[in-house]
């Protein structure tokens, strides 16, 4: 597999949510090294688009394509390039920051220790390794959420408002995080509406409405 | 370094993630066995403290509470993990889901039922139940919870995203758990008589193997719908 052939595609989605009809029509690419950034207000659709590209909902109609193939949350092939980051931090509170990490991403790959420090001082909270998640403020478990793109080797980043509740270095982190993806040929589809990643050539704007 | 983590090793993780997290909410862990022991006692003093009587309802006493008590468990088994996202990465972490919420409900057995198997010879000895049928009660009962923790597993899969869920649970499960229920309690009732379980508890034992063989993939593919939803 070449990450050369790495782009995100989809043709024609619609999906309804409830009687709503979120996403009308919906075609947009994505090739490696460039950035998605899905804008639009509150319940426009964002989440639902970004759950579409996951697998994790089918839409209506139209499909989403990695690499040329339709894409399926049952897919193995698709799972294993894939890192989704959702708007809810899939940690649980009592469990500590270091343990949420062995768990949720040991079930995906071999991890070891050493890794696991390594991810938590980038994202700027190893003093709060030990911690249980429940004593941690909002900002710091999304940053241990953040940590897991440095643990899972995917090319697809699928990010749903990464920087809820970061502060201004949070933001900043979160900027070169994703560029240093796009550096690597990485491909990235981002929910946000905060000015994240506002004048970079990579960065192409999706406005839903 | 980063190889993809293999199947066993990754449900491995999965039990003792959920070990870890039962050793650290106990109180909440320890409910089912309470509720199981309050109930199992109450009868007695409900109805009468007769040896004589209490012996002939015995059986049932213990398998009903058993029952009620695994469900009162079973209904959040997957809750917590659905609300906070974890499912989600689950689903989409390329290992099958059905093998790993498998080994979540192994887990959740062994917080759960297995505790209820454990005190059941002490809670038969309250009930006036001789020593003679102890081992019965035991294997019955350790049939039964095990079933019912898949059979469980499938409905609190389904109704993880339904409001007030428990009770649409019970309606899904109690008519499946029919059978285990009839079966347990004649076991009981059988070798209380002097007579042979075996039958009994064969069935109990068939309904377990098809729980624990199927049960998973109706589990992940109930998962599946309730997580798309």
């Amino acid at each position: 597999m070449t990450v050369a052939a790495a782009a995100l595609e989809t043709r024609a989605i619609n999906a309804w949510r409830g009687d709503r009809h979120v996403l009308e029509d919906l075609s947009f690419s994505v090739a490696a090294g460039e950035c998605c950034k899905v804008t639009g207000p509150n319940g426009v659709g964002k989440t639902t688009l970004l759950r579409v590209l996951c697998g994790l909902l089918v839409p209506e109609s139209g499909e989403a394509l990695w690499r040329g193939r339709p894409v399926s949350g049952l897919d193995a092939d698709y799972s294993a390039e894939l890192a989704y980051l959702g708007h809810a931090n899939a940690l649980k509170t009592d469990l500590t920051a270091r343990e949420n990490l062995k768990y949720l991403v040991g079930v995906r790959r071999t991890l070891a220790a050493i890794e696991i420090d390594g991810a938590l001082d980038r994202v700027g909270i190893v003093d709060c390794a030990d911690l249980p998640v429940r004593v941690m403020s909002a900002g710091q478990r999304r940053r241990l959420s953040l940590a897991r793109l440095w643990l899972w080797p995917a090319v697809l980043w699928i990010l749903d408002e990464p920087a809820t509740n970061l502060d201004a270095a949070g933001l900043t982190l979160v900027e070169s995080l994703i560029r240093d993806h796009l550096e690597r040929g990485g491909v990235a589809v981002v929910a946000a509406h905060q000015r994240l990643l506002d004048n970079d050539a990579r960065v192409r704007r999706l406005e839903l409405e | 370094m980063s190889e993809p983590a293999g199947l066993i090793g990754a449900m491995r993780l999965v039990v003792r993630r959920e070990l870890t997290l039962a050793w650290r909410r106990w109180d909440e862990v320890t409910q089912p066995l309470i509720f199981y022991l309050v109930v199992t006692t109450l009868f007695p003093l409900a109805t009468t403290p007769e040896l004589a009587v209490l012996r002939t309802v015995g059986g049932g006493v213990v398998w009903v509470a058993a029952l009620l008590s695994s469900l009162l468990a079973l209904e959040s088994v997957f809750r917590s993990d659905v609300e906070d996202g974890t499912m989600e990465q689950w689903v989409l972490s390329g290992q099958p889901l059905a093998w790993l919420l498998l080994a979540k409900v192994v887990a959740h057995w062994v917080m759960t039922g297995l505790p209820l198997v454990l005190v059941s010879p002490a809670v038969a000895a309250a009930l006036g139940l001789p020593g003679s049928v102890w081992p019965v009660i035991v294997t019955s009962l350790a049939l039964g919870t095990a079933t019912l923790s898949v059979l469980g597993g499938i409905g609190a899969a389904l109704t993880v995203g339904v409001r007030r869920g428990s009770v649409l649970l019970s309606l899904l499960v109690l008519p499946l758990a029919m059978p285990l229920l009839v079966f347990g309690a004649r076991s009981v009732e059988q070798s209380l008589a002097g007579q042979s379980a075996a039958g009994p508890l064969q069935l109990l034992a068939a309904m377990f193997f098809l729980a624990w063989s199927l049960g998973p993939l109706a589990m992940s593919a109930a998962m599946r719908i309730s997580v798309e939803g």
